[in-house]
């Protein structure tokens, strides 16, 4: 065990260098040098920055270096520093910028997983156990539109509809006398209030993906020879059900952590734009808008690198449940 | 014997075959072809069947746009900026049952928010037309017509709207026809993009093995784990503004590939590999043919139809991701048209409340979707016509 666990993660490391790569090319993408931009934004709008300042900023970058030197700066600030660089657009840190954000997008993923699982895991042995019933077509079909309506369309539909026909505007995770108080029981309870929308609507879309593999894992598993000799032994049906084949049809759901959170970040993205939260994705977006490139490269470095920890953690869990996957090579998944 | 026999029967089950003479049906079976077997398995997916339909007619109105809408998606109609859909009529003020007309439009203004009014004057009518002249097109770049499908006379005075305008005036409906244009090619040419990149690299990761199919394969690990729209919005953003239509549309396309290749690259890897030991290859291999041939001639025909369902699967999540990008204003921008440039202009909840039609492409946007979701459905079911 503990030896599959050391070369998983031995395999993390180039995964998550490839990623930085990757989000440094990102940040190298737009035309021209963001500084520059910056600067000359800075001067059409009448403020003169400060020669001595500017050439800090050149050094602490290395922006008169070669290319592969300021990545290496960029790497080492950020591992050894966790100093992800500068936005302009904010005038603050990256890190304080995701940080203040990151929370709120990470909670958003994990109670839309636990939304997943807990509507998922029951519709799907029930609609496994009665196959062709109502019920059966009924979540087949919703599950197809579920899988077939991204978020954001959803989320402006909600929005919509709860706008004209109740009068009340959607969007936010607090209101508005809320939103710069310091925590407080009440201010948490209104967050309970706001909270859910964004949780249901991203939730919607794994749970139609998550019933359609648990039905078809349940409906493999069902056929087997073991529950029928688990029935002959004279379990009651739901014994037979729950130690057996949903302990295997469960699998899925165990997988599904590592590729929820990549699911999350992406499609929730532009959900958390339309509904106006003040989570990560929302800052990548105007980050993009403005060409604040440190920020929209950090936000793929940290949300890949979360990924890969996800899938890391998920295929530990898994390998933990399912003995087979340990013994296994790594290749075999 | 029996076990063979019984596995015939249920494939012919499976296959829907009509009662024929035992006989006969065997031997169909035997003599089809593998494309024959997947037509049959298709044809029993009612449900594909029915959105490989849908999706025709879709793409014809892209292909017709021109002639199939009633208006000039770009022209605006200054005097009916934001008029909700016409009514459309077939009993006049007398009762008497006409041919399908509308009525024409005045506006007047609300005395108190100054918002137009637009009410229907029942003394004038015009009848809706079928092979209307209107506005002046090149179809396709080739043919000068000013010929439309429907549409009345004077669009100017008793204009048929029947999804309505947006703000500006633009008919909404033949905004839809040109979008579609746009947002379903996308996906196309992406898809198209993905396929060369896909078979490439996975052949070559499936055929050499060893060190470069494991890089390939970790390249393909990372770019799976990043999450695909933060990813896009990344890249599109960081197209020059100052790009001609064309060339962001073909961009964009790029863009949309660029982790679209990875599941088709594992597709082609997988089925490379466990179809090197199949005796069919032993035996091509031991006839002396070339390895080239033993791919192209012997194995490619073999998951053919894996490619096209992998490559099916692909198509709703391009769609989606431009709709997704031209909404948040970093994809497609006007004036180029697309379903999702169409709901920038609904980002502001309020205005969508005073003219919810422009919402409309969202349900254009969700039936392509559904529609792609149930072909591809359909499609997997059929690509193995040989599982029992």
């Amino acid at each position: 065990m503990a030896s599959y666990i050391v070369k998983r993660i031995i395999r993390m490391i180039p995964q998550v260098f490839l990623i930085s790569i990757l989000a440094f090319i990102i940040i190298q993408l737009p035309p021209g040098d963001y500084l520059t931009e910056h600067l000359n934004r800075l001067r059409q709008s009448g403020r003169q920055q400060d020669e001595v300042e500017i050439r800090r900023w050149v050094q602490m970058y290395g922006l008169d270096r070669p290319m592969y030197e300021q990545y290496l700066k960029w790497i080492t600030n950020i591992v050894f520093r966790l100093d992800f660089g500068y936005t302009f657009q904010w005038n603050k840190s990256v890190r304080e910028v995701i940080a203040s954000r990151m929370g709120y997008t990470l909670a958003i993923a994990l109670f839309s997983a636990v939304f997943t699982w807990v509507v998922a895991l029951p519709i799907g042995i029930f609609v496994a156990v009665k196959q062709y019933s109502i019920a059966d077509y009924f979540f087949t079909l919703l599950g197809f539109i579920g899988l077939a309506v991204p978020g954001f369309l959803l989320a402006m539909v909600v929005m919509y509809v709860s706008y004209t026909q109740f009068g009340v505007k959607v969007g936010g995770l607090f209101s508005v006398e809320y939103q710069l108080q310091p925590w407080s029981w009440a201010k948490f309870v209104d967050l309970l209030g706001h909270i859910w929308i964004p949780i249901v609507i991203l939730g919607i879309n794994g749970t139609a993906g998550l019933i359609r593999t648990m039905r078809a894992t349940m409906l493999d598993e069902l056929r087997k020879q073991y529950v029928l000799v688990a029935r002959a032994k004279g379990l009651s049906e739901l014994k037979v059900l729950l130690r057996y084949p949903v302990r295997i049809a469960i699998n899925p759901f165990i997988s599904t952590i590592g590729w929820l959170l990549p699911w999350f970040f992406s499609g929730g993205t532009v959900v958390e734009i339309v509904l106006n939260l003040p989570t990560a994705g929302p800052a990548l977006w105007r980050a993009l808008m403005g060409q604040d490139m440190y920020l929209a490269g950090s936000y793929i470095l940290i949300s890949g690198t979360l990924v890969a920890i996800g899938s890391l953690i998920s295929d530990i869990l898994l390998a933990v449940v399912d003995p087979r996957v340990r013994f296994g090579s790594l290749e075999g998944q | 014997m029996s076990r063979v026999g019984s596995v015939i029967s249920g494939a012919r089950e499976r296959l829907g075959w009509r009662k024929e003479s035992a006989e006969a049906k065997e031997e169909r079976f035997y003599r089809a072809g593998q494309w024959q077997l997947v037509w049959w398995r298709f044809r029993r997916h009612k449900l594909a069947q029915a959105a490989a339909v849908v999706l025709a007619i879709f793409y014809i109105i892209a292909a017709f746009a021109e002639f199939l809408s009633p208006h000039d998606p770009l022209y605006r109609y200054k005097q009916f900026a934001a008029c909700p859909p016409t009514g459309i009529y077939m009993r006049d003020l007398s009762g008497r049952f006409r041919a399908p007309f509308v009525y024409q439009v005045v506006r007047t203004r609300d005395p108190e928010t100054m918002r137009p009014i637009y009410k229907a004057n029942a003394e004038v009518t015009a009848p809706i037309k079928l092979f209307v002249h209107g506005s002046r097109y090149r179809l396709w770049g080739l043919f000068d017509c000013d010929l439309h499908l429907f549409g009345t006379e004077d669009p100017e005075t008793a204009p048929l709207f029947l999804l309505g305008t947006d703000s500006v005036g633009r008919d909404v409906l033949s905004r839809i026809f040109f979008g579609g244009r746009i947002s379903l090619t996308v996906g196309l040419i992406g898809v198209a993009v993905s396929f060369v990149l896909g078979l490439i690299l996975g052949g070559i990761s499936g055929y050499f093995g060893g060190a470069i199919d494991e890089v390939i394969q970790r390249i393909i690990d990372v770019l799976i784990s990043l999450p695909t729209i933060p990813l896009w919005m990344s890249l599109a953003a960081a197209l020059p503004q100052n790009w001609p239509q064309l060339r962001i549309y073909f961009a964009t396309t790029i863009i949309l590939s660029i982790l679209g290749w990875t599941g088709l690259a594992r597709v082609v890897r997988g089925k490379l590999l466990s179809m090197r030991e199949e005796d069919f290859v032993l035996a091509a291999r031991l006839d002396g043919e070339s390895e080239w041939r033993i791919i192209t001639a012997y194995m490619l025909p073999g998951f053919a139809s894996y490619i096209i369902v992998s490559l099916t699967g692909s198509l709703p999540g391009m769609i989606l991701g431009e709709t997704a990008l031209s909404f948040l204003g970093i994809g497609l921008r006007p004036p180029t048209i697309s379903w999702g440039v169409m709901l920038q202009d609904a980002q502001d909840i309020m205005a969508v409340a005073q003219l919810p039609w422009v919402l409309s492409p969202v349900a254009f946007v969700i039936t392509a979707v559904l529609m792609f979701n149930f072909l591809g459905d359909g499609l997997r079911d059929a690509a193995d016509p040989y599982a029992m």
